[in-house]
Formats: C-alpha cells, structure tokens, sequence
C-alpha cells in the first residue's frame, strides 16, 4: 500500500504531537501538572475526558490514509480509492451495501421489490437483505456473546495487572473503560450480522458513515478554533491592553467584518475555490485530496469570519483588567508589555477563551451543517454530519418515516458537544487556583 | 417598651453560624449601634431581621418582636408590608442600590405606592416633601433626575428619603456612610441624627467605625464571631469598655499620643469553628485556661452594662497592656529623596475632530512638593481630588501634561524607556485593594519574584525568606495563592513585592482603607517598622486625617487637584490654618466630642471638570470674601515648614 498524507491529516497530527511536546516540556513551576492531576480527581472530567479520547482516537485513526494494492496485478498497482485506517478496522461494516434503506437491526429492505421466488413466480415484497442472505443468529445471542468477550476482555485486563503488580483503585474512569470495552464487544459482535443503525438511500450502513463523520466534525471544530483564535486572542487582548489607534483599527475591521453577512461571505469564498479547484485538476491528485482540500479552505473561511466576537468579548475584558492594581504594579516594575500580556492577562482571560471555543465548538459543527444545506459547505461525497442531517429533510418528508440516520447524527453530535461542554467545564476548574483550598 | 426586640436569634447557612444567639432590644427613638470587624455577622443580623438572607441561610430560632409582634412567623405577603413599611433600610453602596434607569422620582413613589394608602395624585407631592425633608434643595426638579446625574452623598439622602417613604418606625442602617468622604459622611449622619429625633424612630446602626458610633448611638452592642459580646450605653462604653476585644479595638485606632498601635494578632475566626470556649480567646493577651474551656457567660457591670469574658466574672478588671514604645523617630535624611515641581496631569474630557479647544479635566494641576529619606508624607484629601493620579504620575504610570518629577536629581519625565527601567527599581506602590493588587493566578513566590527578574535582579531564596520574615509571612507562603490569605496578609504580600526591588520610596495608595481596624494597626505598624529598619521613603495618600496623622511627619491637603495647605504633622493637625483641613479635621468623626455641635461644609465637592473661579474652594467655605471668587489665593508662608494657599491668610 501506498501512505497519503492529505493536508488536514498533518495538521492534525502536528496539532497531536506539539500538544504532547507540550505536556513533556511543561513550565517548571508546576501548575499544570498540578491543574492535570485536579483534572484527574474530577468525575466529571475523567468521564468526558474518556468519551472525548475515543471520538479523537476515531478521528486520528480515520487520518492515517493510505492506497491500498490492487489484486491479482503482475507490478505493484494501487487502487485510485484513498482508504483510511478506520476504514480498514470498520471493514465488516463496508462490506455489506445494501440497495438502499433498511432500518435498524432489519432483515428486509424497508421498500417493497419485485422479487423473483425460487419457482420463478414475481411478488412485490420486502427483499431479503444482503447481510441476511447467510443465516443470521439471533439478536439475543449476539448480545450474550459480546458481553460475555467483554467480560473476558475486562478479565484478562485485569489479569495481567495483578501478574505485573499494577496497583489500580476503582475509579471513575475504570467505570468508563470497562463501559467501553463492553460496548465496544457489543457492538462488535452484532455488526457482523446486521446493521445495527440500518443503512441509508444508498444501503451504506450507517453507523459506518457516522463513525466516519467524526473526522469531519472534530476537525471543522479544532482546525477553525485553532485559526480563529490568534486572531481574537491576539487582536483582542492587544486592542484592550493598547488602546488608542491600535484598538481603532482592530475595531473597524471586525465592526467591517461583522457587517458582512458571513453566509455570504462564505458561499462566496467557497464557490470560488471550487471553480479554483476545477480549473488546476493537475494539483490534486485523487477525489480525496479534493475533499479534504475543500474542507481545509471551509475551515480557512469559517474561522477568519467567525473570530469577531471572541475578540471583541476579549477586547472588553482586557480594558478592565488592564486597569486592575496587579497589571499596574507590574507596570511599575517594568515588566514589559508582552510579559504582562502573556502572564497577568491571558491566563485571566483563559476561562472566557475555554467557554467560547467549546460554545463556539458545537455551534461550528451545526453550521456545517447549514452550509452543506446551501451547497457550500463540505464536499458532498464527504461523510459529515451536516450532509445526514441535510439528507434526514427528505428522509423526514417521506412516509414511512425514515428516522435512523437523523437519529444517529444527532446522537453521536449531541455526545461529542456535551462531552466537550462538559470537560471544558473541567478544564477550567481545574485552572483556576480559587476552587480548591 | 422596645419597639424591636430580638431574643436569640441564630442564622446559619449549612455549618456557619453567621449569627449565633443575638439578643437586642431597641426603644423608640433610640439608636442601637452594631459595632465589630467585617465577618462577625452584623450584616447577616440586619439581614435576618428583614428575612432577606440569601436562599441558601435559614433561621434555625430566636425572635424577632416588632411592637410585640413576632415578625419571624409572618407569612411572606405580610412580611413585604413590614419590609419597607415598618422597618426601612439604608444599604453602603449608594451607587448600587438606586436603579440607574428610573428617575429619583420614580423610585420614591414606587415605595409610596406600595406603603401608604394616600391618593397616587399626591404621591409627586409627597415625594418632592420627602427629598426636600432630607435636605435636597429644588426637590421638584430633582425628582426628575437619573442616579447618574446625583453625587455620592445625594444619592445617599435620596436613599433615605426612599426609605422614609414608607414612615417606618425602625430603621437599619448598614454602614450607610462607609463609601461616603468624611465631609459629606458627617452631613449624612446628621441628616439620619434629625429625622430620627424628628420622627421617633428606632435606628438599628450597623458599623465599624468608632467615630461613627460615638457620634450617633445611644446603645452599642459590640459582635465578634457571629455572637454579641458586649452590650453598654454609649457614655459607658466610651468611658470603660470592659471586653478585651472592645479595648483592642479602641487601642487599634490611631492617635498621636500612641507610639505604636495595638496589634490584635490574627484575625476574626472562620464562622465554621465550633468554639469550646471563648471565642476571642485565641487572640486575646489576657486570656487563661477557663477561656478555652468554657464558653463565658453575661456579667452585669452597671446600669445596662454587660459583657462576656471569664476575667469579668471574676470581677477583674481588664486592661490592654500596650506595646511600650518604641523609638519610633527615624532619623530624616537632609536631601530630597523626591521633588515634584509642578506637576500637572490633565485628561481631554472628549476627543474634539481638529479643534484645539478639548475640554481639560484637570486632575491634578500645578503640585509641587519634596519629599527626603526616611519620611512620610500624607496626601489628604476628598475623593476625586487627584490623589492617585499624583502618586501614578509620579511612578510614569501615568503620563504627566507638564511639570517635573525628580528621583534623587533624575527626571523622570525626560528619560529613555530604557533608562526609566533602570529608575523603576527605587519607586514602588502599594495598591488600596489587596484583592485586586495580586494576579490570582500566580504563586506568592512568582509576585515577589516577577520585579526583581524584570529590573534584572538576582533572585535568592534565602532573600525571598527573609523578605517575608520581614513582613511577618511564614515561609510556606511562598507556595501558595493569594486567595488562600486574608486581607491582611494579602496587603503583606503586596508590601513584600514592593520591597523585593529595594526602592527608596513607596507610594502607598490608602493600603489600610480596605482593612478592618485591627488589621489596619498591624499594617500600619509594619509600615513604621520598616520605615526605621530600611530608611524608606513614603508617599502616602489616605483620605483618613487620624491615619495620617499617626503615621507622616508631613500632610499635604488636597482639594480639586491642587495642594491647598502643607505642613508639618502638628502644624496640620492642630494648626491648621486652611477653612477647609478645619473642615476636614471637624468632619472626623470623634470618640470624645458630644454628639451635634459641630462645623459642617454645607455643599458637595465640586467637579474636578469645571472647577469653580477664584479659590476652588470659596463655593464651599464659610469665610469666603469676594476676592475668593475672582482669584486663586497665592501661597502663603506661615512657618519655614507650613504653607497655605488662603485670601484670609495672605498679607494684602
């Protein structure tokens, strides 16, 4: 096979690894291994810290893309299609299309066919599915045998910890993990026989296409927070601290910025990359790296319109805590104004910053979705939440009512949001001195 | 017959007691004054006989009698005819408590709506009588203005002028002059003085300051951790306070024949201690070993005289013992440590497009003075008088207009960025706000280090040690943040980090004004003792005269940006030649003059943006000739060390 690195893909993973450097070469003074371990001792953050580690394991697995070899060739050939690693791993789940929607844990088609009897007669029924054409055990029974691999999984973890002398209490986040385990067992015995979410229009199982959907969310939300916030933290922070032209300035381009519509403004970016995008087809070499380029640049734009409002929030601030004694009396010592900024006002600021990202976070995930409903959002041959959603109008509309993909949408985004409000939550208490005596 | 009688009442929110066991009875027409440190539930008492205690407090028992009625059992639409109605309420902050967006107006006739039973067409009458009644000239057209539009001390009056609205017959007032200047706090308390004897009223006074309650009460209970623990008439109490807790407070304050103030070590306990035996035990001088084992019961000494220690139930008397004197004299060095020549810092009061003619506010214009090693020099003076901005002008915290500041010869004004670095190591400040002077985030080690690593000092740990030593910290604070520290110790803190840079002047900007008395003594005594230790210099500003006094060899008195008067501490202090430091030293609220009888300033402080012709002053003064309005007065030489700026006093 043949690796890919598509541009979101090493962003991500340059985002993985400075974060890591960064917990490994740490201040010496210690205040963020001590805000790490009254993370730890918090339930709620270790609970949301674990769900939020396997949306972003999903995600980072879902980013090792790679060609795989084509088959019976005499020199090694690879397929045009880009494959990820999840899709390696979710294999069972790719391998069964469908002809179009069935529901949840079905054995027939949700529309009736024409099909052909044994003896030849036509009757206008519900098709077999493709996944039940071999004999399928029953639905029970699966769930028996994944909790009982479950249990042997938990049993064999524990195992080899008492034979290594691990010493481990009960914890919130043994709960999660063995939670998890079990689940994943569940879930893991059933896909092989049905499709546990159903399958969509196009018979594409759907915890399949929600799965892969993580990807697209997680990095619209960390790569247009991770744009936008130098601008607003830097604009802001040196808008409030500075004042006279500088803040002018600052604020006339964001009061410009804001008085443009973003839709717009977007549409208007995004069209025009497309156009770019037709026009140099030498550039990209495969539909993925398309995609992923048109996902980047949504990002791209997403990010430099939305960053008015943090900034001016930050902008706000700063003029109050520009004035408080402890910035003057650093004034008096002639501390210079970037160490001021960078040591008595952003940490200041930084639950302001936390509580906005995450709110902004869920709220950049929905306009996705929005954008993908005006045709400018992601690539619609890209597995996102947003284009479900936008699908599920239709699916609505229809009667029998086709509920599944909608549900499963928004369940899986309903999580991942609420994880993330949570944990911020966490992250935040957890760095503020004042909480804990 | 008491009109309001509180028998045991308990308040507690989860494990703190806030209130524990207070009983008090208040006569019609009497005042009771609630003396004790922030933290000793005075507040949550006044709050409790409102039942407005935050959701999360409760009652758990006691009465409260309100003319024989116990207003505790009330169902709640009863009780909000007897809040407001019957017993009406003055909160400290008159900037929060008056709707910014509802007329004066508007705001006293909502009361009369709710209150009386009078036709709605007289309501404007009534309430133009009331503000006139609490001395607001042009009522009429007063009722008609927003907050914004009043001063501090109006909207104080207009305050109370709401709550006579609802003719109540006891009024608690919670610290209803604390936020006030001394000038317009007196006119205040007068004010309360008249309507209460006007009216009969029962006053329930809530304070912390002596002076006030020598001035205004006629009972004093004094709390301390949530429970009374003396209960005395005025005269009693001022001529024998019997507690120890009492006497600390009263040896606390500062006053010139004292060397050194009391030190009440520590501070009032958490509200969630369960006491074995005294409560003041732990900070008590006298205390034995009954005190820690037995709570102390009522001892009767006189005539409504009654107190709780163990000492007095021995029938012994009990006196402080006071720190013997130290020589407190160091010795003042002959150069000039500072000289300010001139100084003026004006703002633009708008931005105006290519006019020359902006509208100045002069927030301090034209001050000179010196200042040598090893002296204090007080900076006294009203709110908005330009104090601050002085002591931020001279730090080039704040850009001066024109005028010189030179440190040790060197000016300021006129050096480099990078030289004005290196001269940032010998000027320091010390903040009024404690809570607002240190970054929360930060370590108390990182504060103390943070100046030294800037101005390029060495940083040492044995230094940082010492360095708290000096301040009295332990050395464990310097791993710690400052929210776990009290006032007090936050304010040792911010003294610490400005001495870590070595300067030979410290700015203080009323350090001890946010602190309780006994925690203002043991400021105010480290401030002493390492002036004589380190020979430093300090500019100190307050508006408080007795602190001044206590603590500078030299005043200077402030009004509108300039320096009206300036002398040597005794030369102020009972010399005074200026009408308005006469005022000022009039308007302090005194342990030992009788109540009334005093010279008070009739008008408000006026704006530092449109300062009145001639003397700033005249609008205001009691002796004010026509010259005083065309001219401002030149200065006037009394004594080589004692100047003036005053028509009455200059040679014609």
């Amino acid at each position: 096979m043949m690796p890919v690195v598509l541009w979101t893909d090493a962003l991500i993973y340059l985002l993985v690894i400075s974060m890591a450097l960064m917990l490994y070469f740490q201040p010496a003074d210690g205040q963020l291994r001590e805000a790490l371990r009254r993370l730890y001792q918090n339930k709620m953050g270790i609970i949301t810290g674990w769900i939020l580690l396997m949306f972003t394991l999903l995600a980072l697995l879902d980013s090792l893309h790679y060609r795989p070899v084509l088959p019976d060739s005499p020199t090694p050939q690879y397929s045009i299609e880009v494959m990820s690693a999840l899709d390696a791993v979710l294999q069972p789940l790719r391998a069964h299309n469908e002809k179009t929607y069935s529901a949840p844990l079905a054995q027939h088609l949700y529309v009736k066919e024409n099909v052909t009897l044994a003896n030849g007669l036509v009757v206008r029924d519900y098709p077999r599915l493709n996944i039940a054409q071999t004999p399928q055990p029953e639905v029970s029974v699966l769930l028996l045998r994944g909790t009982s691999w479950g249990m042997a999984a938990i049993l064999l973890i524990w195992l080899v910890m008492r034979l290594f002398h691990v010493r481990h209490t009960m914890g919130a986040g043994s709960w999660v993990l063995i939670i998890v385990l079990l689940g994943t067992m569940l879930l893991i015995s059933l896909a092989g026989h049905y499709h546990i979410l159903g399958t969509d229009k196009v018979g594409q199982d759907v915890l399949y296409s929600t799965l892969k959907s993580i990807r697209t969310g997680l990095l619209i939300g960390t790569l247009t927070t991770l744009i936008m916030l130098p601008f607003a933290v830097l604009m802001g922070i040196s808008a409030g601290y500075f004042g006279g032209w500088l803040d002018d300035v600052i604020q006339y381009i964001y009061t410009t910025l804001n008085a443009i519509p973003s839709v717009l403004l977007i549409a208007a970016a995004v069209l025009m990359m497309q156009v770019y995008i037709e026009t140099h087809p030498a550039l990209f070499d495969s539909s993925a790296a398309r995609t992923d380029f048109r996902l980047l640049f949504l990002c791209i734009i997403i990010g430099v319109t939305n960053w008015t409002g943090l900034c001016r929030l930050l902008r706000g601030e700063t003029l109050k805590l520009r004035e408080l004694d402890y910035v003057q009396a650093a004034r008096a010592f002639a501390v210079s104004d970037m160490r001021i900024m960078l040591r008595h006002i952003l940490p200041n600021l930084f639950h302001l910053i936390l509580i906005s990202v995450v709110m902004d976070f869920s709220g950049l995930v929905l306009a996705e979705a929005v954008l993908s409903y005006v045709g400018v959002g992601v690539d619609p041959a890209m597995q996102s939440w947003g284009n479900m959603i936008n699908a599920a109008r239709l699916e609505m509309a229809r009667e029998p009512v086709v509920w599944w993909p909608l549900v499963a949408a928004f369940s899986f985004m309903f999580t991942l949001v609420l994880a993330a409000n949570l944990f911020a939550d966490s992250v935040r208490d957890a760095f503020d001195p004042k909480g804990h005596a | 017959m008491s009109v309001l009688s509180v028998e045991q009442l308990h308040t507690r929110l989860g494990k703190l007691h806030l209130v524990d066991g207070v009983s008090l009875h208040i006569n019609a027409g009497e005042t009771f004054a609630l003396l004790g440190e922030s933290g000793c539930g005075k507040s949550m008492t006044a709050l409790s006989i409102m039942r407005l205690l935050p959701e999360v407090a409760h009652i758990s028992s006691g009465q409260v009698m309100l003319q024989g009625e116990d207003i505790l059992q009330l169902p709640e639409s009863a009780m909000r005819k007897v809040r407001g109605g019957k017993i009406g309420m003055i909160f400290q902050e008159p900037m929060t408590s008056l709707n910014p967006v509802l007329t004066v107006g508007e705001q006293i006739t909502e009361t009369l709506r709710r209150h009386t039973d009078t036709p709605t067409k007289t309501h404007h009458q009534q309430a133009a009588d009331l503000l006139s009644a609490v001395g607001i000239p042009d009522a009429v057209r007063r009722l008609g203005d927003y907050p914004f539009q009043l001063s501090g001390g109006m909207k104080q009056r207009v305050m109370i002028a709401m709550t006579l609205a609802g003719n109540p017959e006891v009024l608690i007032a919670d610290e209803p002059t604390t936020a006030l200047d001394v000038t317009i706090q007196a006119q205040v308390l007068r004010l309360l003085r008249e309507i209460q004897q006007q009216r009969g009223m029962a006053m329930l006074l809530i304070t912390h300051d002596l002076g006030v309650v020598s001035e205004m009460a006629h009972q004093v209970g004094v709390m301390y951790a949530g429970e009374l623990v003396e209960v005395a008439p005025r005269d009693a109490f001022f001529t024998q306070p019997a507690h120890p807790y009492s006497q600390k407070l009263f040896a606390a304050l500062p006053q010139r024949n004292l060397n050194k103030l009391a030190n009440i070590t520590g501070s009032v306990p958490a509200l969630d201690t369960v006491f074995v035996g005294c409560r003041f035990a732990s900070r008590c001088d006298s205390a034995f070993a009954l005190c820690h084992e037995r709570p102390p019961e009522w001892t009767t000494l006189g005539q409504g005289h009654r107190a709780r220690c163990h000492l007095l139930a021995q029938a012994q008397s009990v006196t402080v013992t006071l720190t013997p004197a130290l020589n407190t004299v160091a010795a003042i060095g002959s150069e000039a440590v500072l000289v300010v020549d001139d100084l003026r810092v004006h703002y633009p009061l708008k931005r105006v497009w290519l006019s020359s003619h902006t509208p100045m506010l002069k927030a301090v214009d034209g001050v000179s003075f010196s200042l040598h090693g090893a002296e204090t020099l007080a900076l006294v003076g009203e709110s908005g008088c330009g104090k601050t901005t002085i002591g931020k002008a001279i730090l080039q915290l704040q850009h001066a207009t024109a005028g010189r500041v030179l440190l040790d010869g060197v000016d300021l004004a006129a050096l480099t960025p990078r030289a004005l670095r290196q001269q940032r190591a010998y000027m320091q400040m010390i903040f009024q706000d404690p809570y607002s002077s240190l970054n929360p985030h930060l370590r108390v080690q990182v504060i103390l280090t943070e100046g030294m690593q800037a101005l390029g000092m060495k940083v040492d740990m044995a230094d940082l040690r010492y360095l708290l030593a000096q301040v009295g910290l332990p050395d464990d604070a310097l791993t710690r943040y400052p929210h776990e520290f009290s006032g007090g110790q936050r304010q040792r803190i911010a003294i610490a980090r400005a001495l870590a840079v070595r300067p030979k002047l410290i700015i203080c900007d009323e350090p001890t004004s946010a602190l309780d008395v006994s925690v203002q003594a043991q400021i105010i005594n480290l401030l002493k003792d390492l002036q004589i230790k380190l020979k430093v210099s300090y500019l100190f500003i307050t508006h408080n005269l007795p602190v001044a006094d206590y603590l500078a060899h030299r005043i200077a008195v402030m009004y509108l940006g300039r320096i009206v008067e300036i002398g040597r501490n005794d030369e102020i202090m009972q010399h005074a030649a200026h009408p308005y430091t006469l005022a000022l030293l009039a308007a302090v609220p005194s342990l030992t003059r009788g109540q009334g009888d005093v010279r008070l300033l009739s008008n408000e402080i006026a704006s530092a943006a449109h300062p009145p012709t001639g003397c700033h002053f005249h609008p205001r003064c009691p002796q004010a000739m026509a010259i005083c309005r065309q001219q401002y007065p030149r200065m006037t030489q009394i004594s080589p060390t004692h100047f003036v700026h005053c028509h009455l006093l200059s040679p014609q």
